[in-house]
């Protein structure tokens, strides 16, 4: 055979962490001791975590794809055709006709898995760089109107108009200002900037460079946490890719602007992923809490003004600009418009990643996207939004994914991350762990949140262990509402939502019935 | 599985090789935790003689470093052990038995969460999320992330270390 057949084992960390490294070298082998030409392409993880390692062939029809392959099953593949996209016990067929791919509407991850994440050729052939260079052509007012049109709002948290906040920026007068992608990704059940990063990394450096020409900012960083190694490196060759190619630098692709980008590591603190706390970490400072205002679109990094955005807020934009703010604005549901990349994990069959528009019910991400439990019981609750997201009940699971109609319901969309609980979950651990999560990772400026979260884990365990029940559980409600009164930032503030959630949804795991004490207690 | 990558090599401290360190960072802004997380990636920690050239050559007090020094769980002022094991107890790897894997790794570990094994083999520590939450649950081992562990997992992997550091 002279033709050379592309086969694609992802590079992912996530795919790396199941084995597809062994699985590249597996494939190389039998490749080489067939005499058979490949080309072994490391891709992004199509973001289908259940099949990975995911390995693909590319055929005259498309993308056949198998999985979950283990090193042992390489020759069998081998033996029974796999080059030529024949059956075999872990075929799946053609990539793009997996139900689960299939069904979904990709954005943001439109290029997620499709080809190595450091070609710029294949970034560029798969619609890369439009969006920058549509921003070329627009002057600042317009690409922040037509990001304020699309509707988008941040995706890391709080849900604020990333329109709004770049206009901000653009309107305070400086000689300086800055850009700073917030990848500190800490809420657990989240893992789509890591991907973002680690599978289309020159996305992030193309919005990045959108926003700094639309605010007037010649200066960005990325602050990454120190727990996604892979996503720092890989963001580290992104940028000397994107320096190589006149993307970053004195002028960029040829135009009067200029801008120099960034990679920075965080060390370990949740906290500093609220915005105050990354800028300080960013100043080389202990990630405290800045009092707001002033807000950081007016006094950010070193003072300066400064856009804070979250990856996936960022990554949005690109495409945004590339195909118009309706593209956007046209999907979603009442005040959450576009898309969102959710993030299903947990006790779950088929947890990955699902990119549709906002206004779908977690039943359908839950159960007909993730299959429902893994260990086949039934599935008890959610837990959505991240560590201080509610854990929503399975008779709540009609809930549709949107920003106010989560908020209405004492909970939060947060970053998209849901984590599924089956029936064997004790929800009353689960609200001690959100106040011990919060004694563990509080910045400890303010008393509430640095002490309470303290007093809550003593107060949840007096109630396990069944002292005087009633009483400890009206003086965790008065705790929690402490916290969420006499707390500085989100992380004291909401730490008391997945408690509250328990005791709304759970009563009886923390020792009430029909929110009364038990009557044997 | 392969479990373990290349063991990590440290250099011994020495005050010269960390003013080295400092000058990578001439010109950065703020740079104070980017020299700490590199005279850590370069020693394996923070040697308590770095305070001082800190303070000396960023113009700041040694209170000020080292109130960033133990503000941050990943810097450590004492070298770990051979190899490094995070197990996550997020809230993704508890659904699927993260608890569990805690107490085996305690185990066959023989240390505490938090602590260095007598043998110094391992230093075993918890991490909330790795970013690998739809594969829980996951550890990672100096800077290799696995996925999908289990108590026997653990135990094979343990066995690998032994085999290592004998
Ligand atoms: C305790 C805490 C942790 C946070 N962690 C993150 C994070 O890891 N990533 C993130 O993008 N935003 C995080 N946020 C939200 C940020 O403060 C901020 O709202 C966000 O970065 C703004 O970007 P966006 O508008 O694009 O979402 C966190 C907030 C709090 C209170
Ligand atoms: S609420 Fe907690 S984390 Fe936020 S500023 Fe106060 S002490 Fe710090
Ligand atoms: S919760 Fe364990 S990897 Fe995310």
């Amino acid at each position: 055979m002279t033709e050379v057949i592309q086969v694609y084992v992802p590079k992912d960390s996530a795919a790396r962490s199941v084995g597809a490294d062994d699985i590249a070298v597996a494939i190389a082998q039998q490749a080489a001791r067939r005499q058979i030409n490949i080309e072994l392409v490391r891709n992004g993880s199509r973001g289908m975590f259940w099949l990975e390692p995911l390995v693909e062939v590319l055929t005259p029809a498309g993308r056949v794809a198998y999985g979950p392959v283990s090193a042992a099953d390489v020759e069998g593949l081998f033996d029974s055709g796999f080059l030529e996209g024949k059956d075999h016990r872990l075929s799946l067929g053609l990539t793009e006709a997996i139900p689960y791919l299939a069904s979904q509407n990709r954005v943001t991850f439109a290029r997620m898995g499709l080809s190595d994440p450091l070609s710029v050729d294949a970034y560029i052939a798969n619609g890369g760089l439009s969006g920058l260079k549509a921003a070329l052509s627009m002057s600042q007012n317009d690409i922040v109107l037509a990001v304020t049109k699309s509707g988008i709002r941040g995706r890391g948290g709080a849900g604020f108009p990333t329109g709004i906040k770049w206009k901000t920026v653009l309107e305070a007068n400086s000689d300086q200002k800055f850009v700073c992608c917030n990848a500190d990704e800490g809420d657990s059940g989240t893992y789509a900037d890591r991907m973002l990063m680690e599978g289309d990394p020159l996305l992030l450096i193309e919005a990045m460079i959108i926003s700094g020409i639309a605010v007037g900012a010649t200066e960005g960083y990325i602050y990454v946490r120190s727990e996604y190694p892979d996503a720092i490196s890989t963001l580290k060759a992104a940028i000397a890719i994107g320096y190589q190619n006149n993307w970053l630098g004195q002028s960029v692709l040829g135009s009067d602007h200029s801008f120099d980008l960034y990679v920075r590591s965080g060390a370990g603190a949740y906290i500093c992923g609220e915005e105050t706390a990354m800028l300080e970490s960013l100043e080389g400072r202990r990630g405290v809490i800045r009092a707001k205002p002033p807000l950081p679109a007016i006094e950010g990094l070193f003072q300066k003004p400064t856009v804070v955005n979250n990856v996936l807020s960022l990554a949005a934009v690109p495409s945004i600009l590339a195909k118009g703010p309706e593209f956007y604005s046209e999907m979603g549901i009442a005040k959450s418009r576009g898309t969102q990349v959710f993030q299903l994990s947990g006790n779950l069959a088929r947890p990955g990643i699902v990119e549709v528009p906002f206004g779908v019910t977690l039943d359908t991400l839950i159960n007909e996207f993730g299959g429902g439990s893994r260990s086949s019981r039934p599935v008890k609750a959610a837990q959505v939004g991240g560590p201080l997201g509610s854990y929503i009940p399975s008779s709540k699971f009609d809930l549709k994914m949107d920003y106010e109609t989560f908020a209405a319901a004492n909970a939060m969309v947060g970053h998209g991350g849901i984590v599924v609980f089956d029936d064997t979950a004790n929800m009353g651990r689960q609200a001690r762990f959100a106040m011990e999560f919060c004694s563990v990772e509080s910045c400890g400026k303010c008393t509430p949140c640095r002490i309470g979260s303290v007093r809550g884990v003593e107060v949840i365990d007096r109630i396990l262990s069944g002292q005087d029940v009633y009483a400890n559980v009206e003086l965790l409600k008065d705790l929690c509402q402490t916290m969420i009164d006499g707390s500085l930032c989100a992380m004291g503030g909401l730490t008391p939502m997945p408690v509250l959630s328990v005791l709304e949804h759970f009563p009886e795991e923390l020792g009430l019935v029909n929110g009364q004490l038990a009557a044997s207690r | 599985m392969n479990y373990l990558a290349e063991p990590k090599q440290f250099a011994s401290w020495s005050t010269d090789a960390a003013r080295e360190v400092v000058l990578r960072h001439k010109g950065e802004r703020g740079p104070l935790l980017e020299i700490l997380n590199d005279l850590q990636g370069t020693f394996g920690y923070i040697h308590e003689d770095a305070i001082a050239i800190l303070a000396e050559e960023l113009n700041l007090s040694q209170a000020e470093v080292y109130g960033v020094v133990t503000f941050y769980k990943d810097l450590r002022t004492e070298a770990p052990g051979g190899f490094l094991v995070k197990i996550c107890r997020g809230e993704s790897c508890q659904s699927v038995g993260a608890d569990k894997l805690v107490e085996s790794a305690q185990e066959v570990f023989e240390t505490k969460l938090g602590s260095t094994n007598s043998e110094r083999s391992v230093t075993l520590e918890e991490v909330f999320c790795l970013g690998n939450c739809a594969l829980s649950p996951a550890i990672m081992v100096d800077e290799k992330l696995i996925g999908r562990m289990s108590t026997e997992r653990i135990a094979e992997l343990a066995d690998e270390i032994r085999g290592v550091t004998l």
